[in-house]
């Protein structure tokens, strides 16, 4: 075979990849908008800062964030996924109850915790590849294909759990849920593992850029020789096994599988983390890491309100007028006006 | 180009000197245009020609960015189709655009529907439009849901809302082209009536055959700009191919200029491959050829290429690579085998908009390689930044969206992706529709130089200029099937432009 070669010039000047500067990560409206959020907490409660070491473990209000916001982070770094590709996964939060119910039933009925654990995963994997399937084979729009899930998930966790709470005092689960590793609580650090883990998979690999070329143009994708539907139905499924693992948090924390309320409305949460972290609903670029920054900063206005002594019902004004404000910060207007103000200041200093 | 008026009268609708520019191409270049009341104009040209633009300015649709519009010798400014229609300017498309389940008669009178003590007067209205319909020759229920009714019978209701609308224009945009030969006739012997009542009648058809039977005069685009106002009882099928695919190219050179060149073994075989609508077809291209095939709009020239890339599935047939059987049943076993493909669309089939300049070449490698095998940064800066100065792909830097980028140059990069994965057959569907001129030049060059370096390629082109200038072999297409293939001396434009007309015009 003779090889098409085109014109081997050596090129000049090869365009130089840019480094991403401290300063400009810092400067970004999501990291503004948690310093922002952070800094009223601590006017509103002093002591928010503090942290103390106590039983081998970290104790304060910063962790307790991080520690409640972790599953819905770990929703988000599914979720993440999933919209990349121009989708969306309403069913995640009874996915959620789904793999609490079957872990706890499990236990309770003497299975390992192990097995238990696994049976879980399973279950998520499962209902992730039913979503999958959906969108993918039978071309269903990702709303509606999830919102059947979201729906009957539920009831599936019902079913299983026999329509009551199955609490359950198995060491291992219960340690998911509220132990702690390298003084850190367990939700903490299986978010960050997976957030990490996930990161490095889709960065490391080429499946970050393949996504996001679904998720930009899934025709042109097709034409330029990409199985589309293969990276359909595993993003759909990841973000089954993330909802998964945060409905094994759940579970664990409170010691029980509550199919009616586990994970409600958790979905709507992780979709506005995933939307504060800059990925855009309509597919195309992502950021995993800026997803669980959404999460933390929403996990921080929730405790913020809580401290500050206001009704919980003011929570969800606040929680929406600073998604506005953030939402407004992204926005390409936004970015215009300040470009026209830098544009301004130096002019004014030359 | 002689211009033959009617005699006598002015022209009901009249368009002169339009300019529609988007972006940074001229859709439309000062074309003159003029619909006599009492003839049936056509309107011809191929992909891009610039037809559908001036038939959206006629309607309002679009707005020119220079040249004026004229009713019966009046300056009109429209400002949408609602206004055009106001002005007395109809149109019907070839997808009838009513509502499938409302009445016959709620449909010939929405909006303006006869009233009785300011309620919908249903009995009346129901009579009218009975009325009405037996003047189109229609004698139907017309309490009946319009989708009960054929396609035909629904485009003659459309005309007559139409006609009742507006009552001076009628523009008919491919209305024959979801009809059967006996409902053609029904819809032409309903439009010589309402030819016989003075209206002005515009008719944009790709069946050559139907122009004849029914229009008087045909006004004839090409790349934005009128070629011609003719009337058509002076002209003969090859006249008019010809002045669609263009005559720029000199006549007297006989053969193509690669008649003869050195070409090598057989690189990719096509044996009965067809689908649904297709008839099967063989062809292989060998190293170093470019076959291109010619053929008017809707002959099947994309559905090969699409066929030959997996786009659309095969019933049947094989092909062969450097003779080595291989399966190809969807675009991704097409890179596999080494298959590139420009698709005609290059925005909705072709670039992703948001991923930078060098994401978008290198990612038919990166889908052949595999999502674990990722290519790192260096390689994609090295093999970005060599194809997009092979190609001289102007871009700004790399990273930027490639949607920034004009036209030409997103040609370029999709020529670069498939580049970049070292293609053995390389599919190009009108290359260089819709680009500026000078990148026009270079990508007729880019497909030379890549003959030679010994590339197979299959070129779809409107242009029948390049088609005679760079190929070694020609395949003609017409309706749904290769009734032709010329090679070396052979190539000449008149054989071309035969072909392509071929038996058209025994058709209804």
């Amino acid at each position: 075979m003779t090889r098409q070669t085109v014109d081997l010039r050596p090129n000049g000047q090869p365009p130089v990849p840019r480094p991403r500067p401290v300063a400009q990560v810092l400067m970004r409206p999501q990291v503004i908008a948690l310093a922002a959020v952070l800094g009223v907490n601590w006017l509103l409660f002093p002591g928010f800062f503090s942290i103390t070491w106590q039983d081998g473990r970290l104790f304060g209000s910063l962790i307790d964030v991080l520690n409640r916001g972790a599953p819905v982070a770990i929703l988000a770094i599914g979720m993440t996924m999933v919209i990349a590709t121009k989708g969306v996964d309403l069913s995640v939060g009874a996915v959620m109850a789904i793999s609490g119910a079957v872990a706890a039933t499990l236990v309770s009925a003497g299975v390992s915790a192990p097995v238990a654990v696994l049976a879980a995963l399973a279950a998520g994997l499962l209902c992730g590849l039913w979503n999958g399937v959906l969108v993918t084979v039978l071309e269903i729009q990702p709303i509606i294909a999830t919102l059947v899930l979201m729906v009957a998930g539920r009831g599936v966790a019902q079913l299983i759990t026999e329509g009551t709470i199955v609490t359950f005092s198995d060491p291992v689960l219960i340690f998911i849920g509220t132990g702690a590793f390298l003084g850190l609580p367990m939700p903490v650090v299986i978010a960050l593992v997976l957030m990490v883990a996930a990161t490095l998979i889709v960065r490391r690999t080429a499946l970050g850029l393949l996504i996001e070329a679904v998720g930009v143009n899934r025709s042109a994708a097709r034409f330029a020789g990409l199985s589309a539907g293969a990276f359909l139905v595993a993003v759909y499924a990841f973000a089954g096994v993330c909802a998964a693992i945060a409905g094994l948090i759940v579970a664990g924390d409170i010691r029980g599988a509550d199919a009616n309320n586990a994970g409600l409305w958790l979905e709507l949460d992780a979709i506005l983390a995933v939307v504060i972290g800059g990925t855009s609903l309509l597919g195309g670029r992502f950021s995993i890491p800026m997803a669980v920054l959404g999460a933390i900063i929403i996990q921080a206005m929730n405790t913020g309100i809580l401290i500050s002594g206001f009704s919980p019902e003011f929570n969800l004004v606040v929680k929406a007028a600073v998604i506005v404000a953030i939402l407004i910060l992204q926005s390409p207007h936004a970015a215009l006006l300040v470009r026209r103000l830098r544009g301004l200041q130096s002019g004014a200093g030359k | 180009m002689t211009e033959t008026g009617v005699a006598g009268a002015a022209p009901v609708l009249e368009a002169r000197g339009i300019v529609k520019i988007f972006g940074q191409h001229r859709a439309l270049d000062g074309v003159d245009f003029a619909a006599h009341g009492g003839e049936v104009h056509a309107l011809l040209g191929e992909n891009g020609a610039g037809k559908s633009t001036l038939i959206k300015i006629l309607t309002g649709a679009y707005q020119p960015d220079g040249g004026e519009l004229l009713l019966e010798g009046a300056p009109i400014h429209l400002r949408d189709p609602l206004q055009g229609q106001g002005f007395g300017i109809g149109t019907v498309y070839q997808e009838v655009n009513l509502l499938p389940n409302r009445s016959v008669a709620e449909n010939l009178f929405l909006g303006r529907q006869p009233t009785r003590f300011g309620l919908i007067d249903r009995r009346s209205s129901e009579a009218q439009a009975a009325g009405l319909l037996a003047r189109y020759g229609l004698e139907i229920d017309v309490r009946a849901e319009l989708s009960e009714y054929s396609v035909a019978v629904q485009q003659i209701v459309a005309i007559a809302r139409a006609v009742e609308l507006s009552g001076k224009v009628l523009v008919l945009d491919e209305p024959t082209a979801s009809l059967d030969r006996n409902e053609v006739l029904r819809l032409f012997e309903v439009v010589r009536g309402l030819k016989a009542r003075g209206l002005a009648i515009i008719f944009i058809t790709h069946f050559l055959d139907q122009v004849f039977d029914l229009a008087d005069r045909v006004t004839i685009l090409r790349n934005g700009r009128k070629v011609a106002t003719q009337p058509l009882a002076a002209l003969n099928a090859t006249d008019v191919v010809r002045m669609m695919l263009g005559k720029d190219v000199a006549f007297d050179h006989q053969g193509s200029a690669l008649a003869g060149a050195a070409k090598g073994a057989v690189r990719v075989e096509f044996r009965g491959m067809g689908r649904k609508g297709m008839a099967p077809f063989d062809l292989a291209v060998h190293e170093g050829e470019v076959v291109r095939v010619a053929g008017l709009l809707g002959s099947g020239r994309t559905e090969v290429a699409r066929l030959m890339f997996g786009v659309d599935a095969a019933e049947g047939g094989e092909v062969l690579v450097d003779g080595r059987p291989v399966a190809i049943r969807n675009p991704a076993e097409a890179v596999a085998a080494g298959f590139g493909f420009c698709p005609e669309d290059r925005k909705i089939d072709g670039i992703f908009g948001d991923l930078s300049v060098r994401e978008n070449i290198i990612i038919a490698l990166q889908a052949k390689l595999g999502w674990f095998k990722a290519l790192n940064r260096d390689d994609q800066v090295e093999l970005a930044g060599r194809y997009a100065e092979a190609l001289d792909i102007r871009a700004a830097d790399h990273d930027m969206p490639v949607k920034l980028l004009s036209g030409g140059n997103q040609q370029k990069v999709i020529l670069a992706r498939w580049l970049a994965i070292d293609p053995t057959f390389l599919i190009l569907d009108e290359p260089t529709r819709g680009i500026d001129v000078g990148a026009h030049a270079e990508i007729v060059r880019t497909i030379n130089r890549l003959r030679e370096e010994g590339l197979a390629l299959f070129v779809i082109s409107s242009e029948l200029d390049e088609v005679v200038a760079y190929s070694n072999r020609i395949v003609v297409m017409r309706d749904r099937e290769m009734v032709a293939e010329l090679d070396g001396q052979d190539i000449a434009p008149d054989a071309i432009v035969q072909a392509i007309a071929g038996t058209q015009g025994t058709r209804p």
